[in-house]
């Protein structure tokens, strides 16, 4: 199959949705990126275009025909209870699921990838798991809480899918608990109290996945093709009591081993804390994957469990700090369109790729004209400078650039006497 | 508590083309072959964790170690270990001993004997019940000092990607169960899946046999009310258990332990995929059960008493 260049993008409010759309408008050969759901997306998008619709799919064939869609990528399955109400946690799931499927899989539908973003809780949480999950293993058990089975059902729908379109490629990704700076989770907030509660008597294995691996295993199903089921889980599993240790809280046992659900539904809930049906089963048995078979489709996490822990403590350090400045970004359809489909707009002469300021990579550096980069060289720094004046010697060549770095270094000299 | 017993052979899922009866939802088919070897995946040591993602934890197991497990390897048992050159300087391999008494010391025995007497110090994991995995308390300690959940995917795992050893007991819960007046008579060896486990990962076998323990921690009956009050696997009478309350648990008698490691049978050697041939594995089962046996009687018949 050639290289994806049609996309949808189902979940676009999510956070992957977003951040999925934002990653992929980077690549130069994804010629159209269209968004649905039924909410604005809440993150600044260039050139994706949304479209809001809820879950039929007589409207989504339709879009996807119009469109020409090659690949289809369904990031908007719930699976965090606490997130969702239980009813519409349901009826996005399976019945979403189900209609997006039939959505491209009319005869002739232009569809030939399809990348569905599931969850480790496929496996559920049992106590005569293996320590790694692979991906030919079953659960041992039924599913045991509604998550589960949505989790499971959905997956059945897209293996029936699979096997009726074997000409499509068909991307199943098992994610496991993800935590990231980005996001907020049943997880991220039990780790964000000052003492932790856990079960007595427990010290359940945990894996995370950081948030941007989720976004670039997403990514990378889309440009590779790499049909099946993947784990997506970051290296390194932990005991629950090393996770709280690097979050540097404390371990709370006061759920009782027995009984634990009255208490943690009663007791925290009353306190404020929801810790949903799934995750109490996996602070008492934890969860293990084993992540060895995406790494050997090519692809590479930049982090562990350990530091997306770590990345997690900081970000909760310094929440108070920058909260505010993330919540910037509202979707004005007016605006949107404006921008992308007005004549005024200038496009592609590099308007915006300076002023992100520090850091523009030399390949849009060198479609900048003079005058733009004059007027940026006096907030760079000595090393930056002689930097830019091999490479403008090595490329572009313009004297005047040249000569004003030379300009600005000489001044440097003065002020630095070296 | 609901306790399932899971031996090597009879949970769901298996290494390996014992997959191909229980692939997941997406037809084999629409699965690529995985690659063959992802042993080079495994994920890099991160040296500032004290715990390994099997949830050992150096710290807790060092502790144990200088303290009880010395007392009882020391002087308490005073452990005699012969032929530990038998256990493979490198790579895979599963070991195979005979299992008894309350609360077996032999475990921690073995695991010490070999970090004591074998040139290289190897470490071993040994596998557990699952039933510790749901029972507060032994959950954490299990898993902290080296125990695995008994299940195929696990000991693959170890014995064939990670190169480790692993202890089993064969005998499993009826071992334990024994009482004192038929000790050393080796119960059933389940049904022969630890073979099957080595036999995949092609990793040697190594029987051990334990003289010591089931004097030991001598178990005089099975409260079997007490068992179904309290939702434990099986709570026996010992000298000091139940009344001793749970430090009673570790109330053992000074008996004198010997270890004898037995020159290993290799698992390589015996044609393709020999874990489809079930005559050919209970016949492996059988013979290391007779060897350990043999072992263990003719250890008992030479010693000089049962304590020194």
């Amino acid at each position: 199959m050639s290289a994806p260049r049609r996309i949808l993008l189902t979940g676009l409010s999510t956070h992957w949705g977003g951040a999925l759309a934002q990653e992929l408008e980077r690549d130069p050969a994804v010629e159209t990126i269209i968004g649905v759901d039924s909410e604005e997306p809440r993150v600044e998008l260039e050139r994706t275009e949304f479209v809001r619709t809820g879950n039929q799919h007589g409207l989504l064939r339709r879009i996807v025909d119009a469109a020409g869609i090659d690949t289809v990528v369904d990031s908007r399955l719930v699976v965090d209870s606490t997130t969702t109400a239980p009813k519409l946690a349901h009826e996005n799931n399976v019945i979403g699921t189900m209609n997006i499927l039939a959505g491209c899989s009319a005869p002739g539908s232009p569809v030939r990838k399809l990348v569905f973003k599931s969850s480790a809780h496929y496996y559920g949480s049992e106590q005569d798991d293996p320590a790694f999950f692979t991906e030919e293993m079953r659960r041992p058990h039924a599913p045991r809480t509604l998550i589960e089975k949505d989790v499971v059902e959905a997956e059945r729908a897209v293996a029936d899918y699979a096997a009726r379109r074997p000409e499509a490629t068909v991307t199943v990704l098992r994610f496991a608990n993800t935590i990231g700076p980005g996001l907020r989770s049943s997880h991220t907030r039990l780790l964000g109290m000052p003492a932790v509660p856990t079960i007595l008597g427990f010290d359940p294995r945990y894996q995370f996945i950081h948030e941007t691996d989720i976004v670039g295993a997403l990514a990378h199903a889309v440009r590779e093709d790499i049909p099946g089921v993947y784990n997506a889980a970051a290296d390194g599993v932990l005991a629950l009591s090393e996770v709280i240790g690097l979050m540097d809280r404390r371990p709370l046992p006061i759920l009782p081993p027995w009984g634990t659900e009255v208490v943690a539904g009663q007791l925290l809930g009353r306190l404020g804390l929801r810790i949903p049906p799934e995750m109490l089963r996996q602070l008492r048995f934890g969860r293990g994957l084993d992540n060895r078979r995406l790494k050997a489709t090519g692809f590479d996490y930049t982090h562990t469990t350990r530091e997306a822990v770590i990345a997690l403590r900081e970000h909760q350090r310094t929440a108070r700090l920058h909260s505010g400045d993330a919540r910037g970004y509202v979707y004005e359809r007016e605006v949107e369109e404006f921008l992308r489909y007005s004549p005024s707009v200038r496009r592609g002469e590099g308007a915006s790729a300076i002023g992100a300021g520090n850091g523009a990579p030399p390949s849009s550096y060198d479609g900048l004209r003079a005058k733009e980069v004059l007027g940026v060289l006096g907030s760079l720094g000595r090393e930056d400078l002689l930097e830019l004046r091999d490479h403008e010697a090595a490329h572009a060549e313009r004297t005047e650039v040249l000569a004003a770095i030379d300009r600005l270094l000489g001044g440097g000299t003065r002020a630095d006497p070296r | 508590m609901a306790t399932r017993r899971t031996s090597l052979r009879e949970a769901d899922t298996g290494p390996e083309d014992g997959f191909g009866a229980v692939l997941g939802e997406l037809q084999s088919a629409r699965l690529p072959a995985p690659p063959k070897d992802l042993r080079r995946l495994l994920p890099g040591l991160e040296p500032e964790r004290q715990v390994t993602d099997w949830g050992r934890s150096e710290r807790v197991e060092e502790l144990l170690d200088r303290t009880m497990v010395e007392f009882l390897y020391r002087y308490w048992f005073r452990v005699e270990v012969e032929g530990v050159e038998h256990v493979p300087l490198e790579g895979g391999a599963l070991l195979v001993s005979n299992h008894a008494g309350a609360l077996p010391p032999d475990a921690a025995m073995i695991t010490r004997a070999l970090k004591e007497e074998h040139p290289r110090s190897r470490r071993l994991h040994l596998t557990v019940e699952h039933f510790f995995k749901g029972y507060p308390g032994f959950s954490m300690l299990v898993q902290k000092i080296g125990g695995v959940a008994a299940h195929p995917a696990n000991v693959h795992r170890l014995l064939h990607d990670e190169q480790e050893l692993v202890l089993v007991f064969p005998e499993g819960r009826k071992g334990t169960e024994k009482l004192v007046k038929d000790r050393y008579r080796l119960q059933r060896f389940g049904r022969g899946g630890f073979v099957e486990a080595a036999m995949r990962a092609r990793a040697p076998i190594v029987p051990v046999a334990v003289v010591g323990a089931e004097e030991a921690a001598p178990v005089f009956a099975s409260l079997t009310l007490l068992q179904k009050l309290t939702g434990l696997l099986y709570v026996p009478l010992t000298p000091t258990f139940p009344h001793g309350g749970i430090a009673g648990m570790f109330g053992y008698l000074p008996a004198k332990f010997r270890i004898r490691f037995l020159p290993a049978i290799p698992t390589d050697d015996l044609g393709e995929r020999p874990w489809r041939n079930p005559g050919l594995v209970q016949e492996l089962a059988h013979d290391v059960r007779g060897l350990i046996s043999e072992h263990v009687i003719d250890m008992v018949g030479t010693r000089r008493s049962v304590w020194l």
